[in-house]
């Protein structure tokens, strides 16, 4: 019987959206191998019973709760090093972002796991996992498998879909856990200081994106009131930096930034391959050119051809009308 | 204090990669070129080293790899590290993630460092944070995607980007610390240094002069096979809606936004 | 009457539009650094292709059995400086070599140990018809390759490399010349470009200035452009009369299933025969093993059709079904562009400046109607190392004993023997044929003379509808430029300072006929520029391949910072 462990980060309150896609993925995984999927949350005296049971919305069946300090590395692998070496895991999975990268590599290390990060699928075959991710630039998948007694498998951003499961409520088991002496030499001093008022749009769910089609620099106001409308950011290709009609911060493509938002609205973009490899892996990509034969439109999902200067506007008001109903 | 970089040698970013088709394996003939992403730990460490806020004895570049890193190691001395140390040894061919920091843990413990610095991630996207399971066989704090580094005595204060903002850290030395490439500009390395770089010290070890248990490392100490390769799977063909009547066409839109739940 | 817009009979001639340069200014100078500061080598090698590195190769050698020598040289007895990532990356050529070169410098290297594709299989000339039918015609004289052997120069030149640098060369990679030290009318050297300069050539915070670099004797071996070299030509009146012209050669290699038997060129369509739009030039299509082969499109730069885009009639050239057959089922597997130096004998310039020679294409040593340089450039870089070898022994640095002894040698020879044979094209393709033709027979008497040539830019140009025929990219057999370069490995970052000097306002024309001509799509005219008034030319640098077409086009290309532009792998 195979048990599979989720971390799940959390903050103020709240938990990680990619850690409650990774605790319904395990779920999924869980009851085609026959077994459980377990959650690890550590933290301080917040952590009560109750919200801790609220992963079993997500298909948990236990959390174990482990005392040590939050936002840092370490001491979860202690933690989690200790719950599989009780009960026996036989994979620890992780929900895409910083700390799952940090925490699986470390597990890894200590358990002498092998771990396949960037993972986009997984799936049973045999009763074991195996974890698909994509290589060489997005143009391959490759397929892990692991042998030995743990397997570490840290998802992609946004790679598992998060889904209630009509569980129960979590049981919730206290762990102590000792902390290996190295794991006190980091201390926390502040965490989560925000920065700058813009969205990082490396973080948005939804970016808005404008090319050369614009025509003028005063077209980006318009994509301005489309993002506000999402609650999404604003970003550029590299011919309008260049132009300097937006900032560099905001370029999207092979010098500039790798996005992969929920949706990547296209405005006035031609989708030179120069662009595309910053923003393929985006989930929806929806495009606005007045040119058919822009190559953006072999790989959007949907493609307008048009005027964006006619569209734009309009879609900002339906979009508010619907958010507002 | 000294200062050991961790640097790799990957495949140029430039250079088009792809499964070769006879082996089924990954092609690694074409370029090769220090990570990118390591040039900013040296950058780093030489920043510390200049800043005066510590003394920096020495920098140390250190690498695993086939006879062809040797290349990597002269770039990490021409941006000014003071000596290299290259790990290679048939034995490590195929090591997975976990062999492969067990293999560089136990040579920098040899070294001694009081700190260690390397790239975030490697540019063949192979891998992100080696630096997690070095610190973890070494016993040491480790903190990674860190963008700014203070040095006082014996400690250390970072600001690395995570999920929910900027975060402070206090760690103690000695400690593993992964840089992202937002921590620094890289500089050039002079002509005199680039010419200078096969003078300077280079030492070549095998895994029974750091000891390394070969039973760990290697294709058969590894605990995660890779393979069949295949193509991702085909998107969908896209929809495509020619606009002429602005408002029925931004009705098209939404509804499709809608049943994606993007609203 | 020129109207004030250069133009004359809608004709409009790039050489009016100069770009705003002053080569000898700019480019050449004394040593500015502290003399404490200076990098001192023996022999400064300008250039780490083919003619480079056959002279450092041959250097070395010398060097090896004259330890007095060598020690006077100092510490870098011979060192190569290479703008691009490695040696090979902005190499490209067809490519067909003779193998005399190779022998010469490695005689005891087998042929099977050489970085070749084995001999050329067998041959074929096609003459295109139209775009679906063609003709085979017996190989005229210029085009039989037995015994000579199919290359990838950016192949090459890493083999070379590799070889240089076990004999103890210097490969300084990542290096751009920038300007050609010259002290009381003598070059002592070189000067390396500055890196980490923002859009504006303002340094930013990782500025690292480049350095003077002396040396006894500089070898300039700069390929198909040369940035120093043409600071040198003007600097020390080495020119002839004759205008150095050029060709754009794109080419594109592919993987293939079924196996190209033999070596192919072809004359013909696309290209229009009429001597008006003085479009001069043909493919080629090469195996390379088994399964790939390596296809191009050369024309002379002089074309007068506005729309003419090389990278264009490429890709035109592929539907052919003759093309096509070769090319089903494969994949496109690399791309690039370059220009090819084709003046011919009367446009070589004078090889030696004290302190200074010139080697390979830089020298305009390409035998047009044979279609090679490649051992030319070999040859050239072996004969400098042994002149240079001989009279720093004596200790002087007149090296122009080398001038006579490229004349006196192969190159000299077969330059001459074919030194009329691009002009008479000018005449368009049946004439010009029939004329080089006799030459040929004649090995180049009938009829003799001078054919002068004359500078690309001075070539007045229209609008011929050229470009309503170029084919829509499917991506799959025909492409757009901006895959096409995205596939060379070209990582220029966003804020490097502009390489490329172009007048700012130029009338549409002009600035369409960049837009076409650029392989790498730098050039763009700006949507909203209205009818035929000047327009302000929109400049992407940083698609550039340094190709060199736009020095031939009225602008001109000057040195990079080192590492930038395209990694060429097997072209």
């Amino acid at each position: 019987m195979s048990n599979i462990l989720v971390y799940v980060l959390h903050y103020e309150g709240e938990f990680n959206k990619n850690s409650l896609g990774a605790v319904s993925e395990a779920a999924k995984l869980a009851s085609e191998l026959g077994g459980e999927a377990h959650a690890i949350v550590v933290g301080d005296d917040g952590l009560t019973d109750e919200f801790l049971a609220g992963l079993g919305k997500y298909g948990a069946t236990k959390v174990f709760r482990a005392k040590a300090p939050e936002g840092l590395a370490q001491p979860v692998v202690d933690a989690m090093a200790k719950v599989i070496d009780d009960n026996g895991h036989s994979y620890a999975l992780f929900g895409g972002g910083l700390l799952g990268f940090e925490i699986g590599a470390g597990l890894a290390a200590r358990k002498k796991a092998g771990v396949t990060m960037e993972v986009t699928e997984v799936k049973v075959d045999n009763g074991e996992l195996v974890a698909s991710r994509p290589i060489l630039q997005d143009s391959m998948i490759s397929e892990s498998r692991y042998t030995g007694d743990l397997g570490v498998i840290i998802g992609r951003l946004n790679a598992f879909e998060v889904a209630e499961r009509n569980g129960a409520s979590a049981t919730v088991e206290d762990v102590d856990v000792e902390l290996s002496p190295f794991s006190t030499k980091a201390k926390m001093v502040q965490r989560g200081e925000q920065r700058g008022a813009d969205v990082n749009i490396e973080d948005a769910d939804v970016l808005i994106a404008g090319g050369r089609g614009l025509g003028k620099p005063e077209g980006f106001e318009q994509l301005d009131e489309l993002a506000a409308a999402f609650g999404g950011a604003v970003a550029a290709t590299r011919a309008v930096v260049d132009a300097g009609w937006f900032p560099y911060a905001g370029q999207i493509g092979q010098t500039g930034k790798t996005v992969a938002p929920k949706l990547y609205l296209a405005a006035g973009i031609s989708g030179a391959i120069q662009h595309k490899v910053g923003m393929q892996n985006s989930e929806n990509i929806v495009a606005i050119n007045k040119d058919s034969n822009a190559p953006i439109f072999e790989f959007s999902d949907l493609g307008i051809v048009g005027d964006l200067n006619k569209i734009v506007p309009k879609l900002t008001e339906a979009v508010k009308a619907k958010k507002g109903s | 204090m000294k200062i050991c970089v961790l640097v790799k040698e990957v495949p140029d970013a430039a250079v088009e990669k792809r499964i070769d088709p006879s082996t089924g394996r990954l092609d690694r003939t074409g370029e090769k070129n220090l990570n990118p992403f390591d040039t900013h730990a040296i950058e780093a460490a030489m920043q510390i080293k200049e800043g005066g806020a510590v003394d920096v004895d020495e920098v140390v570049a250190v690498t695993m790899g086939p006879e062809s890193a040797v290349r990597a190691l002269h770039k990490a001395v021409s941006l000014g590290a003071d000596r290299s140390v290259h790990l290679t040894d048939e034995a490590l061919a195929g090591s997975d993630v976990a062999a492969t920091g067990y293999a560089l843990a136990q040579t920098l413990a040899a070294e001694q460092p009081d700190l260690v610095l390397l790239g975030q991630q490697s540019d063949d996207g192979e891998c992100y944070t080696i630096g997690a399971v070095v610190a973890d066989h070494l016993q040491m704090p480790s903190l990674t995607q860190v963008i700014k580094i203070d040095v006082s005595d014996g400690n250390l204060r970072c600001e690395r980007q995570a999920e929910y903002g900027y975060d402070t850290v206090d760690i103690e030395l000695p400690a593993v610390i992964s840089v992202g490439d937002a921590i620094n500009e890289p500089r050039y390395p002079s002509l005199k240094a680039i010419m200078g770089a096969k003078k300077k010290p280079l030492d070549t070890k095998a895994t029974g002069d750091v000891e390394i248990d070969v039973a760990m490392v290697g294709g058969d100490g590894s605990q995660v096979a890779c393979g069949n390769f295949h193509d991702p799977p085909q998107k969908e063909a896209g929809q495509i809606i020619e606009d002429e009547d602005t408002a029925e066409t931004v009705e098209k839109i939404v509804a499709w936004l809608d049943e994606r739940k993007l609203i | 009457m020129a109207a004030a817009n250069g133009s004359r009979n809608g004709l409009i001639t790039p050489a009016a539009f100069p770009p705003p340069v002053n080569p000898v200014e700019e480019f050449v100078g004394p040593p500015t650094d502290p003399e404490d500061e200076r990098i001192e080598v023996g022999v400064a090698i300008v250039g780490g292709g083919p003619a480079g590195l056959a002279c450092a190769n041959r250097l070395l050698q010398l060097l090896a059995d004259d330890e007095a020598l060598t020690e006077r040289l100092g510490e870098v007895p011979v060192a190569v400086v290479e703008k691009g990532k490695v040696c090979g990356a902005h190499n490209l050529s067809g490519a067909i070599m003779r193998p005399s070169a190779m022998t010469e410098l490695f005689p005891d290297v087998p042929p099977s140990d050489w970085p070749t594709y084995g001999e050329v299989p067998g041959e074929a000339v096609y003459l295109m018809l139209n775009g679906k039918q063609s003709v085979h015609i017996p190989t005229p004289p210029p085009f039989k390759n037995h015994g000579n052997y199919v290359v990838s120069v950016a192949e090459l030149s890493r083999w070379l490399a590799e070889k240089a640098e076990e004999a103890g060369a210097y490969l300084l990679t990542e290096t751009s010349a920038a300007k050609l030290l010259v002290d009381e009318n003598k070059v002592v050297g070189i000067r390396s470009g500055d890196k980490g300069r923002g859009k504006d050539g303002e340094p930013l915070g990782n500025f690292e200035p480049g350095s003077d670099v002396l040396a006894k004797a500089t070898v300039l071996a700069e390929g198909t452009w040369g940035h120093l070299t043409g600071a040198a030509i003007r600097a020390f009146d080495l020119g002839t009369d004759d205008a150095q012209v050029w060709a754009l050669g794109v080419k594109e290699v592919w993987e293939v299933p079924t196996p190209l038997t033999k070596v192919i060129h072809t004359l013909g369509w696309p290209l229009r025969t009429a001597a008006k739009y003085k479009e001069f030039g043909g493919s080629w299509i090469y195996p390379m093993g088994e399964d790939k082969v390596s296809l191009g499109f050369v024309a002379g730069l002089d074309y007068a059709d506005v729309e003419f885009s090389v990278h264009d009639v490429l890709q035109q050239f592929k539907t052919h079904p003759r093309i096509r057959g070769i090319l089903e089922g494969g994949k496109r597997i690399a791309w690039g562009a370059k220009a090819i130096p084709e003046g011919g004998y009367w446009a070589m310039p004078k090889l030696t400046a004290p302190g200074a020679v010139i080697c390979g294409d830089a020298g305009g040593m390409v035998n047009v109607p044979e279609l090679k340089g490649i051992h030319y450039a070999m040859h050239s870089g072996i004969l400098a190392a042994e002149h240079i070898y001989r009279q720093l022994k004596a200790s002087s640095t007149d090296f122009s004993s080398y001038d006579d002894a490229v004349h006196d040698s192969v190159i000299g020879k077969d330059m001459f023997r074919t030194r009329n044979m691009k002009q008479p094209f000018s005449k368009g393709f049946f004439v010009g044929g029939a004329i080089v033709n006799a030459m040929v027979a004649t090995k180049g008497r009938i009829p003799g003379g001078h054919w002068k040539t004359h500078a690309d830019k001075d070539q007045p140009m229209f609008r011929g509808g050229r470009a309503k025929r170029y084919p829509k990219p499917d991506g799959k057999y025909t492409f757009d430029k901006l895959s096409s370069v995205y596939i060379t490995g070209n990582e220029t970052r966003d804020d490097a300072p502009n390489h490329i000097r172009v007048q700012k306002e130029v009338p549409r024309e002009l600035a369409e006929m960049w837009q076409w001509m650029c392989p790498a799509g730098v050039y763009e005219v700006p949507e909203d520029a209205e009818g035929d008034g000047p327009v302000d030319v929109i400049v992407n640098y940083t698609n550039c391949v340094q190709c060199g077409a736009i020095t031939a086009k009225g602008g001109r290309l000057t040195a990079p910072e080192g590492g930038d532009g395209p990694l060429y792998q097997i072209t």
